[in-house]
């Protein structure tokens, strides 16, 4: 009979405690934290990838806000002055299109904030795209998915090792 | 109704003519599957299976067409999300899905259009044609239902259930219309002898 139990929204729930457990911890903790591992690329993440984004006030006209932090891996520092690149499809312009792009640094505790226009679902999710790629550390592409499309800012985390 | 509603969906504004007319031929190639079982099951008024049976290769043909125009539409889009789900490297959970669900069509098409030459018996044609037909009606509901896009919510749970009804019925009658026959032929062949 334990087998009734194993449907798709307990597994589900089962799946995503297992996932909060293990991000917590990363959330919470001070930048020093030991043998923290660097960030993988995701999956299509450098798609619609521009090399060279500007670095930018804001993207368009703005109003979403695009943020994160970037830390060293092994010993969690922060990195400041890391130049992140951010594209999306968005109520103003389409992934590939130039001025969907733009860039931004980290400020002295590694984090960073962008405004940008509106993400909106695009080939069946709404997400976002980062990458680091400046050289000192190793690429790395991001595309985190928004939990709604009615959601107005997203996060993105990088923990990089160097090249 | 459920094209009609993905036309109002705001999504449209920001979307461009061949991504939104790519978007759509998805929606009617699901539409056009709930007629691929109601016709071969003569569930239509005035449309017996006999003609049903003809006109579900023309609207079959119109499925394989419209899934073409979704993936080619798709690929000019943004070729590199494309190659991923082809590749099935994609991100997104439900492309897979589309994928096999698209090799399966293309699948049904190809034996049935060569089956002939092939060689291939009716019962063999058959068993392949009902085994991908739940692949391609299993995979275009799980792809659809999983995509977050244009199409709106009610009208796509509507469609998609409908599809699979409409599958599971005739996968039913057609089981049952075979054991009735043979039970019939049994009865025959046992009224000759007597």
């Amino acid at each position: 009979m334990t087998a009734v139990l194993l449907n798709r929204r307990t597994l589900l729930a089962a799946g995503g405690s297992v996932l909060a457990a293990s991000a917590v911890p990363g959330l919470l903790l001070p930048a020093r934290a030991q043998n923290l591992a660097p960030t993988a690329s995701m999956l299509g993440g450098s798609n619609n990838y521009l090399a060279g984004a500007p670095v930018v006030e804001r993207i368009g006209k703005g109003g979403f806000w695009m943020s994160g932090t970037v830390r060293r891996a092994g010993d969690g520092a922060p990195l400041a002055g890391q130049r992140i690149q951010i594209w999306a499809h968005t109520i103003e312009g389409r992934e590939h299109e130039p001025h969907s792009h733009g860039a931004t640094l980290t400020d002295k505790n590694g984090a960073f904030r962008l405004e940008i226009p509106q993400i909106i679902p695009v080939f069946g999710q709404p997400h976002g795209h980062l990458a680091y790629d400046s050289g000192e550390f190793k690429t790395v592409f991001l595309r985190p998915v928004m939990g709604s499309p009615k959601d107005t800012s997203l996060e993105a985390h990088f923990v990089l090792q160097p090249a | 109704m459920p094209i009609a509603a993905a036309a109002a969906s705001p999504l449209l504004a920001w979307r461009d003519p061949l991504y939104t007319l790519a978007g759509f031929a998805g929606i009617v190639a699901l539409g056009v599957m709930l007629f691929q079982p109601v016709l071969i099951g003569g569930y239509l008024p005035g449309l017996p299976g006999r003609i049903g049976r003809r006109v579900h290769l023309f609207t079959g043909a119109t499925l394989v067409a419209a899934v073409v125009i979704h993936v080619g539409g798709l690929w000019i889009t943004s070729p590199p999300d494309m190659i991923d789900a082809l590749t099935f490297t994609s991100p997104t959970p439900f492309s897979p899905f589309g994928v096999i669900a698209m090799w399966a069509i293309f699948a049904v098409a190809v034996l049935a259009a060569f089956r002939r030459r092939l060689g291939l018996r009716p019962r063999t044609w058959l068993f392949a044609h009902r085994l991908l037909a739940i692949v391609i009606v299993v995979g275009s509901v799980v792809h659809g239902i999983l995509i977050e896009g244009t199409m709106e919510m009610v009208s796509k749970l509507a469609l998609c259930a409908l599809v699979l009804a409409a599958t599971v019925k005739v996968m039913a009658d057609l089981w049952m219309w075979r054991r009735r026959a043979r039970l019939r032929d049994r009865t025959d062949v046992g009224a000759s002898s007597a």
